[in-house]
């Protein structure tokens, strides 16, 4: 068995050498036969490696029309002074990795990257730093890509002059797998995107979204982290999206949130965790959406679903101090709620099945108070509040009367 | 000494003093006398600095009150009603006053003796009956060896074998020179403790004097004879 | 020094073995042991304690530093007429006995938090509601000690003031802020709404345990003085300065009352 393992292993590893065999390395050294990167692409034919040596080498608007492999020893240090693209790849199956890409150009008019791949397919690019870029990594009509494990670092603070970390347009079947990408306008964009796979990435202190995501069908993310961003993930005009075990926390400010969902359809949201965002999901004119198994704890709105969002249901989440349960606009709510935990939740269950016996009401009129005149904010946790949603919650007469959970959960649901 | 001039003190409307001038030497017994509501209390609270005059001056040995708090190491108090926390135990209110004034006690263990107060000191003060707590009272009173001794209604609740006891010591007191201040309503027990009486009516001074003065000018064998006469004769 | 600590060592001798205050402390630590075991995890528990907080500790404290007034008077005219002052005697009676009260609540409270775990999993939010309970309880013993001397003759009017300034306080006042912001509406209210907060020692616990579990609510509000207010330290420092005004005016105030008082 063991013996077998090792085996496979070894086979594994030299897989790789052998397919080599028939191709040429090309090592770029400062001050060594080939010094610069642009030459050393001119003269690699089709499949060559090019090794780039430690060291600083300039590079702007190099275009890879051939695939190959550029890889580099020690991260050597890309600059791209400013001028325009770093790389721009329109060959298929180019793989660039171990590269540290610094300083692309910056514009109001063309979006400069440091990584621009054009109508290109099986690209893969992996562990790489970027700093100081405009855009980072930029796929457009491109078909099944690889961007995995590089790190994103911008500081630009200004919406408008920041560009997005990784860019998708009309891409099929991408993976966005494991990276990290700070201080960009959206961390990870998409648009015109079918099939794509974003896991395990972390967006955080993005001056716009952490993931923009629209008119892009049967994508899943998973496993992403979105913190600190102007707003956590907006996901609109889409079908057919599966959003797992993600984690959005520390979403603040006046329009921001932890989840958007505009005009989305036939969706699932399972397993995420919501921690202290201002809104943690809002929810217009989306229908068909299961909202299942998440938790959202202490923040400012848990959900805030509009009236235009249809046949959505919100099942076996766990609602924990949020300061606001659910708002919504109308007092007919099409959703459903069902055997959710409310950790506001106050009834009590004598048949001890672990369902309350009393539905529970999660809109408070304090939100509709808050919601008229925003000033009333500060008295929230006022006992003058709570004796008000108290007396609301016995007798409805302004909050939704559709809007209840009937079957609310005694116990956090693990 | 004590020396009282002018003083005036009223509460809200009601003029309790009314510009009063007194002067209690060293060493005399006094006893204050005079219906409800004359100002005795206010007086005596006065001198220990209870109550704030609204103008006039009190000094005590020379001192002069005003906010001034040592003076009082040279008195002794003991108050008509006396309540002490609940849960204190006796001996643990002797060592929280000793601890107050910073003084070592000369007649601690005398006056529990003389007040048979010895069983007692390791009972809550809640569960002492009325008399002990009196005695209680005297014994903190006394227990530091002041020159000047204030007593309001000492004996009101005491059995008279302690009362008997109580006066003997206050007797001693006096031969040991110390000025003592007392207010009571029984007559005869201040005619066996005091040498002069002061008679206050309505916020004034109406009487100081020597006791044999007192019932010769009323031409009375008793001190309450002579006391009832000056009430009716301010009446009139 | 020596005489202010002798006296409040006694204090606490009698007060502890009074047992009631362990009864206070009982009870906090019973409630917060139950939240801990059905109500679910560290922020719910954090934030019911808090409720019951914001709700009891100044009653109680009122009652308590009223009632100890009322109750000691013959005791403290006794030890008035001793050669201490009264500002010593004062400071002595009101530290002696707020400081049992507050020791009892933030004791009960924090030791099933200590071994729920809370305290090490939430250390800043659990020492923060510890905290208020206890500036509160100093706070509200001294407004009772102050009502207390005020009302040194008729209990009670005393009692009567503690419980209408309780209920205006930790409700009407509120109430009223809420109208406020009804009525007039139209006009810009974010100072009005922060300075009329900043007045009310309950609010203003109020408002620091929302700066610690509802900030990401107050940054969606939109107004630049709310969001200046309560997004940067300012908030925290203007409400703990102001949590520190309200400590130091009642006691204050009780120590000239005092110092003046014919008793």
């Amino acid at each position: 068995m063991i013996q077998n393992k090792y085996i496979i292993s070894l086979i594994l590893l030299l897989l790789p050498l052998t397919a080599w065999a028939g191709q040429e390395q090309i090592i770029v050294k400062e001050g060594g036969e080939i010094s610069s990167v642009r030459q050393a692409v001119e003269i690699a034919s089709p499949g060559d490696h090019i090794l780039i040596q430690p060291g600083t080498y300039h590079v702007a608007n190099l275009e890879i029309d051939k695939p190959l492999v550029i890889e580099g020893v020690d991260r050597p240090v890309i600059d791209g002074e400013s001028v325009g693209h770093i790389f721009v790849i329109t060959a298929d199956s180019v793989e660039i990795r171990g590269l540290n890409l610094i300083n692309s150009g910056r514009s109001y008019v063309r979006d400069y990257s440091a990584i621009l791949i054009e109508k290109a397919k099986d690209v893969i690019i992996e562990d790489n730093r970027l700093e100081n870029v405009f855009f980072g990594i930029y796929l457009a009509e491109t078909e099944r890509g690889v961007i995995r494990g590089n790190r994103i670092l911008s500081f630009e603070r200004r919406e408008a002059a920041s560009g997005n970390g990784i860019h998708l347009w009309n891409v099929k079947t991408a993976k966005i797998l494991d990276n990290v990408v700070e201080g960009q306008r959206d961390g990870i964009y998409l648009e015109f995107v079918e099939g794509a796979e974003i896991s395990g990435n972390r967006a955080n202190d993005n001056n716009r979204y952490g993931l923009h995501f629209m008119f892009s069908d049967n994508c899943i993310y998973r496993g992403n982290i979105f913190r600190r961003n102007g707003a956590g993930a907006a996901v609109m005009y889409s079908r057919n999206v599966d959003m797992v075990e993600n984690l959005f926390e520390h979403n603040w400010g006046t329009a921001s949130y932890g989840l958007l969902l505009k005009d989305m359809s036939r969706s699932r949201i399972e397993r995420n965790r919501f921690y202290r965002n201002t809104v943690a999901i809002l929810s217009e004119g989306s229908n068909d959406i299961t909202v299942q198994r998440n938790d959202f704890e202490l923040n400012g709105w848990a959900v805030n679903i509009k009236s235009s969002s249809q046949r959505n249901e919100f099942l076996e989440n766990n609602f924990i101090e949020n300061s606001f349960d659910v708002a919504t606009d109308s007092p007919r709510n099409p959703n459903r709620f069902e055997g959710n935990y409310w950790s506001h939740y106050e009834g009590y269950d004598l048949d001890r099945d672990g369902i309350g016996d009393v539905p529970y009401r999660p809109v408070r009129l304090f939100s509709m108070i808050v919601d008229r005149r925003p000033e009333s904010l500060i008295l929230l946790r006022s006992m003058m509040i709570t004796l008000l949603d108290t007396a609301e919650r016995i007798m409805p007469v302004l909050t939704p009367e559709t809007l209840v959970d009937e079957k609310p959960r005694m116990e956090r649901i693990r | 000494m004590i020396q009282i001039e002018q003083l005036v003190k009223s509460f809200g409307n009601n003029k309790v003093l009314k510009g009063m001038d007194l002067e209690i030497p060293s060493g005399q017994a006094t006893g204050i006398v005079g219906p409800n509501g004359s100002g005795k209390t206010t007086l005596i609270k006065s001198i220990l600095g209870l109550v704030r005059p609204d103008s006039g001056t009190i000094r005590v040995n020379d001192v002069k009150l005003n906010g001034t708090w040592l003076y009082r190491q040279n008195i002794g108090y003991m108050p008509q009603v006396a309540r002490y926390p609940e849960n204190m135990k006796v001996f643990e209110l002797f060592d929280f006053i000793k601890g107050l004034r910073d003084q070592e006690p000369v007649f601690e263990r005398e006056l529990i003796e003389q007040f048979q107060l010895g069983p007692e000191l390791e009972k809550s003060l809640r569960v002492l009956s009325g008399g002990n707590r009196q005695k209680v009272g005297a014994t903190l009173a006394m227990m530091f060896d002041p020159a000047i001794l204030f007593f309001d209604e000492p004996t009101a609740g005491l059995d008279p074998r302690s009362s008997f006891k109580f006066k003997e010591r206050v007797k001693e007191e006096k031969r040991r020179g110390k000025t003592v201040v007392i207010t009571s309503h029984i007559m005869s027990e201040l005619e066996q403790l005091v040498d002069y009486v002061i008679f206050i009516l309505d916020g004034k001074i109406r009487y100081y004097g020597s006791m044999e003065n007192l019932l010769e000018e009323n031409k009375e064998q008793r001190l309450e004879g002579a006391i009832a006469r000056m009430m009716e004769k301010s009446e009139s | 020094m020596k005489l202010l600590t002798h006296i409040v060592q006694n204090e606490w001798k009698t007060l502890i073995r009074g047992k009631w205050v362990i009864g206070y402390g009982l009870i906090f630590l019973l409630l917060t042991d139950t939240l801990l075991r059905f109500g679910g995890g560290g922020p719910e528990v954090l934030l019911s304690l808090s409720n019951v907080m914001l709700l009891f500790i100044p009653l109680v404290g009122m009652i308590y530093g009223i009632l100890y007034i009322y109750q000691s008077r013959e005791f403290v005219e006794l030890l008035l007429t001793q050669p201490i002052n009264r500002k010593t005697l004062y400071w002595g009676l009101y530290c002696g006995i707020s400081t049992p009260l507050m020791a009892a609540f933030i004791l009960g409270a924090s030791l099933p938090l200590g071994w729920h775990g809370i305290l090490m999993i939430d250390p800043s939010a659990s020492i923060m509601v510890l905290a208020l309970g206890g500036v509160l309880t100093l706070i509200f013993v001294a407004l009772g000690f102050v009502l207390g001397l005020a009302f040194y003759d008729d209990r009670i009017k005393g009692f009567g003031f503690t419980i209408v300034i309780w209920l205006f306080m930790a409700i009407l006042y509120d109430g009223l802020i809420l109208m406020a912001i009804f009525m007039f509406g139209d006009y810009p209210l974010e100072r009005f709404v922060i300075g009329a907060t900043m007045l009310n020692p309950i609010d203003l616990a109020r408002i620091m345990v929302m700066l610690e579990f509802d900030i990401s609510a107050l940054m969606g509000y939109t107004g630049a003085v709310f969001r200046r207010f309560f997004g940067t330290a300012a908030g925290l420092f203007t409400a703990s300065g102001m949590l520190a005004v309200w400590l130091a005016v009642p006691t204050w105030i009780g120590l000239r009352v005092f110092k003046k008082k014919d008793f």
